[in-house]
């Protein structure tokens, strides 16, 4: 138990108690609860950031008093007070973004789907929250399911026949992945009596048991993150999804499970970790870097062009595992590769989120979004189109932004652990992301001839522009200031 | 030792003419006597509460829910899935087999005799009042979980009503039941509901020192509110009525309301007064039943449906 131990322990409750609310409160009444809880959830993850960043600990809480193995704890570190500030800043984001579709004007009639929007971005924001902050593996299980059965419901809000069966694909991979990470949740169990990793931690044996328990988690955890070839589920998730539910999709509900994966890797099992199998995760993300980014090239539709570019950009995250695997002993360079991965995860929130709403203003105003009849959007859009571009930017990895800072460390990180091949990856993604971001901006900035009619402003282009802007700002802050990120991780742990 | 090989086998068995069975209603019949088989188990390896809510929840509504499912399936002529080609058939044997063999090998391998917090359970049991050390689990030293479980239900409920058609939305849910006037389900509809209801409310009530509780309490209250449902004898409230939705959530509601006091209070989320453990509990687990009760039912009622 920690000072300040409630700000994560509220982080997480208040959406969930939002999320129950809500129900009797119906759709206007849930816009309301939500927006009450923007500030307050952005005031919970800054406070926690600067307790996890002033004590240089983690801050913990523990729920009932009760100590692990026993009890249950929350326990924020840098990665969490990291993961915490971006989904809090996304899901306002997204939240205001999202009143001029789900908005319940005074004395309307309720609909299903602004009736349903809000509690679901509650529950997707509370389970996130609870992904990063909760220690038992069996709570990441429930954080998870919380996750998947709001993420699923959100992508198929319109209730067309597509939608919904691309929604029950999604569902059929998450669940699958529920099953073999319970299956391994319980032999861990079995084999240590604890489920906490902290405690794990200090315990691992390097046993049939533990690897086949890690196998299958880790197979579950890469069908929920869509790390190719278990991807099939996302890009038809997002074909017709809301444009606020894809950029939650995307930004966060795909990092939850990653972030779990990365505890346990190097949290639950440090030193046990196999290089040759870090190899193959390392290898299936160079896969999804390069298949991903040939395949955002080639579709016809903008939303799907982002939706690989998110395959895509998710494999950048694990080429922190065979990195961090060949870290041990070398203490600046593991720095180095963590703080690259946790920086491509928050960059890569910022400005996919941005995207997929640009994307979403574009289509919602010429009516359609395929990429070849894309001329004169700029004229029309301006700053939709010109976030995008901007996101573009730091998911290319174009300095200065914080896909490039990000990306520059972890390459660096690979030329210095021998391992160049992912170096090469590295450049050739960032070479075919810039290829598929130019085709989209050439096809926008072309002109169609006519002049844009007067229309009134848009509040909704302000938050798509913030979004990027603050993908690319991360690139510019000094480096001393994700010393945050290093805090409390755990195979550096005294 | 005869009857655990028995009951063994009768679960593969069983398992095997599930996946085997070519029929929908029969997959569905034989998936509901797996998951009796499997309470059986649970009975013989001496956890009577999931035992109970194996077969309340896993036999029973997942069943009643796989009925209802199958029926619309089949009334709709829905096409047959394709079927897989070999190469994938033999890449889903192999699949399945390797983890079949992984997963034996490492509970082969497991410590024996195992690890286990019961030692721990018992030693600080007397601090919450309960005398059921699953209870004291789930309500006090893991209560977060059951919490957020809760939680998972309403969000469920919200989730299963947002696949309601547009035009059908705040009407009543489920498909219209046909009023039956005799035959064995409108017997047992009159019949078992009082009976039933007394039943609940004594699982509800001894969960605090022997098996049972509000999950399996709830869902044999949700079952007598269902039999009626499906003979045609109580319609349930439209969707958009207040009180319908203030039930759903009132119980994680109350939960998570009693675990911010503990925190403002004792200065950690869901930690209970000295003294005040027990009657918290209590009140918690009533609330809670009568919320899961409403939920578990409405999700095998399902969306409202298109208006005729």
């Amino acid at each position: 138990m920690t000072a300040w131990g409630a700000l994560p322990m509220l982080a997480v409750m208040l959406p969930v108690l939002g999320m129950v609310l809500a129900l009797p409160a119906g759709a206007r009444g849930a816009e309301r609860i939500t927006l009450a809880l923007l500030p307050v959830g952005i005031a919970l993850a800054v406070g926690t950031a600067a307790a996890v960043q002033a004590s240089g600990a983690p801050v913990v809480h523990l729920l009932g008093h009760w100590a692990p193995p026993l009890g249950l704890s929350f326990r924020a570190d840098g990665l969490s007070a990291a993961m915490l500030l971006t989904a809090a800043l996304v899901v306002a984001a997204v939240a205001l973004f999202a009143r001029a579709g789900f908005g319940t004007a005074a004395g309307a009639p309720e609909t299903r789907a602004a009736f349903a929007f809000w509690p679901l971005l509650l529950a997707l924001w509370g389970a996130t929250n609870l992904v990063v902050v909760a220690t038992d593996l069996f709570t990441l299980y429930v954080a998870l399911e919380l996750l998947t059965f709001a993420a699923m419901p959100i992508v198929c809000l319109d209730g067309k026949r597509a939608t919904l069966e691309a929604a029950l694909r999604y569902l059929m991979f998450a669940l699958l992945g529920s099953v073999l990470y319970l299956l391994g949740v319980a032999l861990i169990y079995g084999a240590y009596g604890t489920l906490d990793f902290v405690l794990l931690a200090g315990k691992a044996r390097a046993e049939v048991p533990t690897y086949v328990a890690v196998a299958l988690m880790t197979a579950g955890l890469l069908a929920k993150t869509a790390l190719l070839p278990l991807h099939l589920w996302l890009p038809p998730a997002h074909a017709g999804a809301p444009p606020a539910a894809s950029a939650i999709l995307s930004a966060l509900v795909v990092k939850g499970s990653f972030v779990i994966l990365v505890r346990l890797w190097f949290g639950v099992m440090p030193g046990l970790a196999a290089p040759a199998a870090a190899q193959v995760l390392g290898a299936l993300g160079a896969a999804a870097i390069l298949l991903g980014s040939v395949a955002a090239l080639r579709q016809e539709r903008l939303k799907l062009l982002v939706a690989y570019s998110t395959v895509a950009q998710i494999g950048y995250l694990f080429l922190m595992f065979p990195l961090l695997v060949a870290a041990p002993g070398h203490e600046a360079f593991a720095a180095k590769t963590w703080t690259g991965g946790v920086l491509q995860a928050v960059s890569h929130a910022f400005a996919k989120a941005s995207m997929f709403l640009a994307a979403g203003l574009i289509a919602a105003r010429l009516g359609q979004d395929r990429i070849d009849g894309l001329a004169g959007a700029a004229r029309l859009l301006p700053v939709p189109v010109a976030a995008f571009g901007l996101a573009g930017l730091s998911l290319m990895g174009v300095p200065p932004s914080g896909g490039f800072a990000a990306k520059w460390m972890l390459l660096t990180s690979a030329i210095e652990a021998g391992q160049w091949w992912w170096a090469l990856v590295i450049l050739g993604g960032g070479l075919l992301t810039g290829s598929y971001v130019y085709r989209v901006m050439a096809a926008a900035l072309t002109g169609d001839g006519t002049q844009p009619a007067l229309r009134r402003p848009d509040k909704r282009e302000k938050i798509v522009l913030a979004l990027a802007l603050v993908s690319v700002v991360l690139g510019l802050l000094p480096l001393a200031a994700f010393g945050l990120v290093q805090v409390g991780r755990l195979d550096l742990a005294p | 030792m005869m009857a655990d090989g028995l009951i063994a086998a009768a679960i593969l068995g069983v398992a095997l003419a599930t996946i085997a069975s070519r029929g929908t209603f029969t997959a569905v019949a034989l998936f509901i006597a797996y998951g009796l088989l499997l309470s059986f188990a649970w009975v013989r390896l001496g956890a009577i509460d999931i035992a109970l809510t194996e077969a309340a929840i896993g036999a029973g509504l997942s069943g009643a829910l796989l009925l209802g499912a199958a029926s619309r399936v089949a009334g709709r002529g829905a096409a047959m899935d394709r079927r897989p080609g070999r190469a994938m058939t033999v890449a889903i044997a192999l699949g399945c087999a390797g983890v079949t063999a992984a997963l034996a090998a490492a509970i082969l391998l497991l410590p024996d005799p195992a690890p286990s917090l019961a030692p721990q359970v018992a030693a600080n049991i007397g601090a919450t009042g309960l005398g059921n050390p699953v209870a004291a689990v789930l309500m006090s030293f893991r209560g977060l979980d059951t919490l957020l479980e809760s939680a998972v239900l309403v969000l469920a409920v919200i989730a299963a009503w947002s696949l309601a058609p547009d035009d059908a939305w705040g009407g009543k849910p489920g498909p219209m039941q046909p009023v039956l006037a005799d035959g064995p389900l409108a017997l047992l509809a009159r019949l078992l509901p009082p009976l039933g209801i007394l039943v609940a409310v004594h699982v509800l009530w001894i969960g605090k020192d022997a098996p049972g509780g509000k999950f399996q309490a709830a869902a044999i209250l949700a079952a007598m509110w269902m039999l009626p449902w499906m003979a045609g004898r109580v319609v349930p409230p439209p969707i958009s009525a207040r009180w319908l939705r203030v039930a759903v959530a009132a119980g994680p509601a109350l939960f998570i309301a009693i675990g911010l006091a503990g925190w403002m209070t004792q200065g950690a989320f869901l930690a209970y007064p000295p003294g005040l453990a027990l009657p918290l509990i209590m009140v918690v687990e009533i609330a809670l039943t009568a919320s899961i009760a409403i939920a578990l039912a409405l999700l095998v009622i399902g969306p409202p449906g298109r208006r005729a």
